[in-house]
């Protein structure tokens, strides 16, 4: 099994590209609404992972 | 008064459990088999797209050198964290097995990649519980 080593920013979109394919799938009950709420979650996603790595950065000092 | 007769009736006809005949097929295989459970009820591109997340980051965890959890007791915080985590690996049904029987063994060491992958491991199977969920209301007859 290769090792992989990904930063930060590249574990955590690829978790809310998976999570929000997923959730898209399993919630919505036609296939325009799973796209929309897929790239919904995926919006959402990302503006948490911008948002709080900001937040930290600032927090930081 | 008929009216409101009726609709009892039908309420209570909805509140009925479905019988396990019906979904406990679908179900198991949709724990065992991430995805099979929409395989079985003629989803496949929904079942496609399951199995391709769920074992896409299972796969990524374990490239990641993720630990397995094994259930643990202790004082409360530790028997939820360890015990939880079994279960989430535990959930990702034959990917999980393989990975025992195959003999995966990693320590749980420092390191955020280390880290991302136990998470990685564990949301894996918290996914496949999300396809579970929709296989059984699927079977059931309560989504399309």
């Amino acid at each position: 099994m290769p090792k992989v080593s990904l930063s930060h920013f590249e574990a955590s979109l690829i978790f809310a590209i998976l999570t929000s394919i997923v959730l898209g799938t399993v919630t919505k009950r036609n296939d325009r609404e799973r796209i929309r709420y897929a790239v919904y979650c995926l919006v959402c996603f990302l503006g948490a992972i911008f948002g709080l790595s900001w937040l930290m950065y600032l927090g930081h000092g | 008064m008929m009216l409101a007769a009726r609709y009892n009736e039908v309420v209570a006809d909805n509140q009925q459990p479905a019988p396990a005949g019906k979904w406990a097929a679908a179900l198991a295989l949709a724990w065992i088999i991430p995805g099979g459970g929409h395989l079985l009820l003629k989803r496949p591109a929904r079942g496609g797209l399951l199995a391709a997340s769920v074992a896409s980051m299972f796969l990524l965890g374990l490239m990641m050198r993720g630990a397995l959890f094994q259930p643990q007791s202790g004082d409360l915080l530790t028997m939820v964290i360890y015990c939880g985590g079994f279960i989430g690996n535990l959930m990702s049904g034959i990917l999980y097995f393989l990975t025992i029987w195959l003999g995966y063994s990693q320590p749980d060491v420092a390191g955020h990649v280390h880290d991302y992958g136990t998470k990685f491991l564990v949301g894996a199977g918290l996914l496949n519980i999300l396809a579970m969920v929709d296989a059984y209301e699927i079977a059931t007859g309560r989504k399309d």
